[in-house]
């Protein structure tokens, strides 16, 4: 109970934060718009093809606006040292990070939320017929990008290629989760039939998220405490 | 002491190397369908064993680290990485070469090379990580919890990517098809006689490193003293 | 009997192969206040360090009051104050105590006290960003002390506040040791420390090379622990 008040402390301290300065906010929304310009050129956008990878499209977006969202999480408490004070709180460091991963899902859905419309417009989809399952794929994917990105973000806060270093060692290890979201995404972003196998990737992602959520919990004390 | 271990299993791997080449070469019989270039699964399959066997040692070295708390650990888990990426280089590439010549092209998007070229990518960017850190005890602590994170996730890639599609050929030795036989005995015998060597040679690569990795840490903390001396 | 606020049983701490702490050990009884001295590189921060749970010992442990220091209820009672402030520049100097404050259970009536013993209440929600250095020093004191700690770990604490932040900041030293606050701190300021200071320990590469009671001796010549205890180099 601690832990999870703990959490949300930090959480919305977190979220506060970047509405006051929109620093991340701004630069991410503008940056996932714009790469979502660049695949009308990259290709023709027929329906055909986006029913076949408009999933596949969409998070790359997503991972991109993903690595920017998650880099500043713990980035934050680099000026004044301000992790030094939050790790030397009552505080667990498995509280500090599921408070950072929240705020980081937090974000990230909400520039979700928001490029999905663009998306529809840009390409011509009727995306919202299967609403409620989308938004459910969508919050698990969102999920295993922020708990493994801000892990990450813990991992290689003190480093000098840090903005390089996270999407380099995050993008390998998502790939389970990438891989079926962007499938069930598919799926539900065009209102086709549910295929066979969709319980298979929709398992694989609750799985993903399981497990890893664990690990992290697990080891970010081992992480922050240095 | 060690200098010895590392001879006595040169002595060992080095004939048992060239016998193995003599004996793909020379006397084991082509495959029906494929001919000659099969023999480069004799290197192919066993490569990527011994890849497997070094991912292993180092989940469970960086394990040990983070619970003893102890820099060997983390020198075996480098050596062990360096030297299964350095094996898994060499399944990537024969099974590149042999994709060329019965697939016709050098790269398909099938689920075991994917995956292969994935848990490469992963390893890869640990030691990445390694490179970045200066610190030795921060440097072992984080890249143990990262070679952790990696390997469940290549676990699990394993799996995802089996399901996604699959193009390579199915598993040949006996232990994964239930005992039925699918290649003559005396093939599936030159590929463990062969992992044997290879494992060998992976083996005495890994001990060169971690002595490199014993000694390169006696130099920094020769350094730091020097500094603080100052 | 009860135990010491502060015990160090044998702390050795690592950088790879190099002891930054080489068998640290000492006993602080409660009420006390220990000035830890030596020069820079000696291993004084990576010992306030473990002594407040950010960093951990490689061998050895570190009992706060006979608990470990990585349990909540410990930490509990430390106030931390390092040599950053220690605050978030786009928050206002409420929304600082108030985040801090919520971790530790503090009410928002004690946020609003501190925030006018440190006279800081008419500012007080504008961000931190827009204070002079010395306004941010007294809101990095106040954030330290709010939730009444029973053990205040500094590391050189006046080396870089302004005349009026010495002053609040002695006075707050104080006032806590008059009700029992055990205190540890970090120096160079040597005059400052002694004059607050019970104990005294030198840290010399690492090693404890001196810890005892303040004598009179070092009261009056600030150079004299160096020069009987210190190493020649």
């Amino acid at each position: 109970m601690t832990m999870l008040r703990h959490a949300a402390a930090i959480a919305a301290k977190d979220l506060r934060s970047e509405f006051r300065t929109k620093e991340s906010i701004n630069s991410t929304l503008s940056f996932s718009v714009v790469i979502l310009l660049l695949f009308s050129f990259a290709f023709d956008p027929s329906p055909d093809m986006i029913a076949e990878f408009g999933g596949g499209l969409l998070w790359m977006v997503f991972a991109f606006a993903g690595a920017l969202i998650v880099n500043r999480s713990f980035a934050r408490e680099l000026p004044n040292d301000c992790i030094d004070v939050l790790v030397a709180s009552p505080a667990s460091g498995a509280s500090l990070f599921l408070g950072k991963a929240v705020a980081c899902f937090v974000l990230l859905f909400g520039i979700e939320c928001i490029c999905l419309p663009v998306f529809g417009i840009f390409y011509n989809i009727t995306w919202w017929r299967s609403l409620w399952a989308l938004l459910g794929v969508l919050a698990l994917g969102t999920w295993a990008l922020a708990c493994v990105g801000t892990f990450f973000s813990a991992l290689t806060v003190n480093l000098r290629l840090r903005e390089l270093m996270l999407p380099m060692l995050l993008y390998p290890m998502l790939i389970p989760a990438l891989l079926s979201v962007m499938m069930l995404t598919n799926t539900l972003l065009t209102g086709q039939a549910l295929p066979p196998d969709f319980s298979v990737w929709l398992r694989l992602l609750v799985g993903f998220n399981i497990m890893f959520t664990t690990l992290s919990v697990y080891l970010a004390e081992t992480i922050l405490v240095r | 002491m060690r200098t010895k271990v590392i001879l006595g299993l040169g002595a060992v791997a080095l004939p048992l190397l060239l016998r193995n080449l003599y004996v793909i070469m020379f006397l084991v019989p082509d495959e029906m369908e494929q001919g000659p270039i099969y023999r480069i699964f004799y290197y192919h399959l066993p490569a990527f064993l011994v890849a497997a066997c070094g991912y292993l040692t180092a989940l469970v070295a960086s394990v040990m680290y983070l619970v003893k708390k102890d820099q060997k650990y983390d020198a075996i888990a480098v050596a062990a990485t360096e030297t299964a990426l350095a094996f898994a280089a060499v399944n990537l590439v024969t099974g590149m070469i042999w994709g060329r010549i019965i697939w016709g092209i050098w790269w398909a998007w099938d689920p075991r090379l994917t995956w292969a070229l994935i848990s490469w990518l992963v390893y890869f960017g640990y030691l990445m990580l390694r490179s970045a850190i200066d610190d030795p005890t921060e440097r072992a602590k984080n890249s143990a919890v990262l070679s952790i994170f990696g390997s469940a996730s290549v676990a699990v890639t394993w799996k995802a990517i089996e399901w996604w599609r699959t193009q390579h050929p199915g598993p040949v030795l006996s232990i994964r098809t239930g005992g039925v036989q699918k290649i003559d005995p005396m093939m599936e015998n030159m590929i463990y006689v062969n992992f044997l060597a290879l494992l060998l040679l992976g083996v005495i690569f890994m001990l060169v490193r971690l002595r490199q990795e014993e000694v390169q840490r006696e130099i920094d903390g020769l350094r730091r003293y020097a500094h603080a001396a100052n | 009997m009860s135990a010491p606020a502060v015990a160090a049983a044998g702390v050795w701490k690592y950088f790879g192969d190099y002891p930054a702490l080489r068998d640290v050990r000492f006993d602080l009884g409660a009420g006390e206040c220990l000035a830890l001295l030596g020069r820079n590189g000696a291993g004084k921060t990576t010992l306030l360090r473990i002594l407040g749970g950010l960093s951990g010992a490689s061998k050895g442990n570190v009992l706060i009051n006979g608990g470990e220091v990585r349990a909540s209820e410990t930490r509990a009672r430390i106030g931390w104050l390092g040599h950053s402030i220690g605050l978030y520049d786009e928050l206002t100097a409420r929304e600082n105590l108030r985040t801090f404050g919520s971790l530790y259970g503090v009410t928002a009536g004690t946020v609003s006290e501190w925030l006018a013993r440190v006279n800081l209440a008419h500012v007080a929600d504008s961000p931190v960003r827009e204070y002079s250095r010395g306004m941010r020093q007294r809101l990095a004191v106040a954030r330290a002390f709010l939730h009444g700690p029973r053990l205040l770990l500094l590391d050189e604490p006046f080396t870089s506040l302004d005349d009026k932040a010495i002053a609040l900041l002695q006075g707050l030293l104080t006032a806590a040791r008059a009700e029992g606050v055990t205190i540890i701190l970090s120096t160079h300021q040597i005059r400052e420390a002694m004059e607050l200071a019970s104990f005294v320990a030198l840290l010399d590469r690492g090693k404890l090379a001196h810890f005892g009671e303040r004598t009179a001796e070092m009261l009056n010549d600030p150079g004299y622990l160096y020069r009987t205890f210190g190493s020649a180099a």
